[in-house]
């Protein structure tokens, strides 16, 4: 029930190694390329900021360990262009039509982009799901971690805080839910939470008694505790 | 359904990365689905116009004006909107206070959640496996990576941004800029003071 992105609290990975704060945006030309591409082929429309996000979490374990991070984007973009029949597997192959396709007047144009990109995509919406926890209150996040309408569908509950007791820090609204929306499910907005956790409930041996890790959780993710 | 389809698509691409790429690109292009030069112009967004001088603005304003950083505190979406930063990726923005006795610290450990509009698109480390693992669960070490040691007296809040919401860290303005003007404090504001990894530089 475990994907390769759920990586928060392994041990292994070995040091950061930080580049200095004026290092350049995109240490490679393809960089910038690689994201702009997604960005481009997203506002085309034929998926949201969920399903984009999961198709990155479903390349194989191997790929995704092995792809640097633009590698995964332009991965996943292929993947999810053939998915949505954006294209087919010919196209890709370069063996596919040149016939003008139907998104083409859905293109995103140079002079639109400022605007585009300004204008951002908000998660949060109205919703009939009333709000069932007060700031403050004790809350046990669900155990195992996992989308409870598609297995192996997309969530944002790592691992690393399933089955944990926290407490309310902050409502946010309500807000889309990914494990919904991720998955052509509709949207289903439900109140959002930001949720502290004590270090020493999330790990066997933490740094400081006093140190505190904050997730933001769906209610439907979270319980009485 | 997720397809986990053991014969991605993605393999019939060239698999050298730049030119993984650059085949997308051209078959994109043929079709008539993205514009190369708007693609040039998100590039030049992200590489000149939007970074981290905006999330500085911010810091040195909330710095030298108390009723702005109560504002901001309290909702800090409209606050940066009126400045200008707002956009993808920074559609709902939270700004977490440092304090003697708190330091927080921002990390996305699904992914690469980043305030954009405030930032820009978040550095190579912030992105790495090794960042997303071990900022939750040794926060401490991890600053010391970055040269940073807190006292055992301040207590680490590490925020995983595992939902829309986008974090920027306000740092504890250093000692000694006293009468310092907004443009002089920026300045001082560090990318990574406000992912909560480093600290404001400190006057000459």
């Amino acid at each position: 029930m475990t994907r390769v992105h759920d990586m928060g609290g392994r041990f292994g990975d070995g040091p950061i190694n930080p580049e200095p704060n004026d290092a350049p945006v995109f240490a490679e030309d393809w960089h910038g390329r690689a994201l702009a591409v997604t960005l481009a082929a997203g506002f085309l429309g034929q998926w949201n900021i969920d399903t984009s996000r999961h198709a990155r979490e479903r390349l194989s374990p191997k790929d995704y360990a092995r792809f640097s991070y633009y590698e995964k984007w332009i991965s996943g973009l292929a993947d999810l262009l053939v998915e949505k029949a954006v294209l087919t597997r010919e196209d890709l192959s370069e063996a596919g039509s040149n016939d003008p396709h139907p998104l083409a007047a859905r293109m995103l144009k140079a002079e639109a982009v400022a605007t585009a990109l300004a204008k951002g995509g908000p998660a949060d919406r109205p919703s009939d799901v009333p709000v069932a926890f007060e700031i403050g209150q004790q809350v046990r996040t669900a155990h195992p971690a996992a989308n409870r309408k598609v297995d192996g569908g997309h969530t944002r509950l790592p691992i690393y805080a399933s089955g944990a007791t926290g407490r309310i820090l902050r409502l946010h609204g309500t807000h889309v839910l990914p494990d919904s929306s991720a998955h052509g499910l509709g949207e289903a907005p439900e109140p959002l939470y930001a949720v502290v956790f004590s270090a020493s409930e999330l790990w066997a041996d933490p740094e400081n008694q006093r140190d505190e890790v904050v997730l933001d959780l769906w209610q439907s993710y979270l319980e009485p505790a | 359904m997720p397809h986990d389809d053991h014969d991605h698509p993605h393999a019939l691409l060239p698999p050298e990365p730049a030119l993984r790429v650059k085949a997308l690109e051209t078959i994109l292009t043929r079709k008539g689905l993205i514009d190369p030069e708007a693609l040039d112009e998100i590039i030049d967004t992200y590489q000149s116009k939007i970074g981290p001088q905006n999330g500085a603005r911010v810091v040195a304003k909330a710095w030298l004006d108390p009723d702005f950083k109560r504002a901001l505190i309290e909702d800090a979406t409209p606050v940066v909107a009126d400045l200008g930063f707002y956009g993808r990726q920074g559609e709902h923005i939270v700004v977490v206070e440092n304090t003697p006795k708190q330091h927080n610290m921002v990390v996305c450990t699904l992914c690469s959640c980043y305030p954009w509009p405030l930032l820009g698109i978040p550095p190579g480390w912030y992105k790495s496996d090794a960042y997303r693992a071990r900022a939750v669960r040794e926060p401490r070490k991890v600053l010391a990576e970055f040269g940073v040691t807190l006292s055992a007296e301040t207590a680490v809040r590490v925020w995983d941004s595992t939902a829309e919401i986008r974090y920027l860290v306000l740092p504890l303005r250093p000692s000694g800029t006293e009468g310092l003007d907004e443009d002089a404090l920026a300045a001082l504001v560090t990318r990574d003071s406000m992912i909560g990894t480093g600290l404001p530089k400190v006057p000459a």
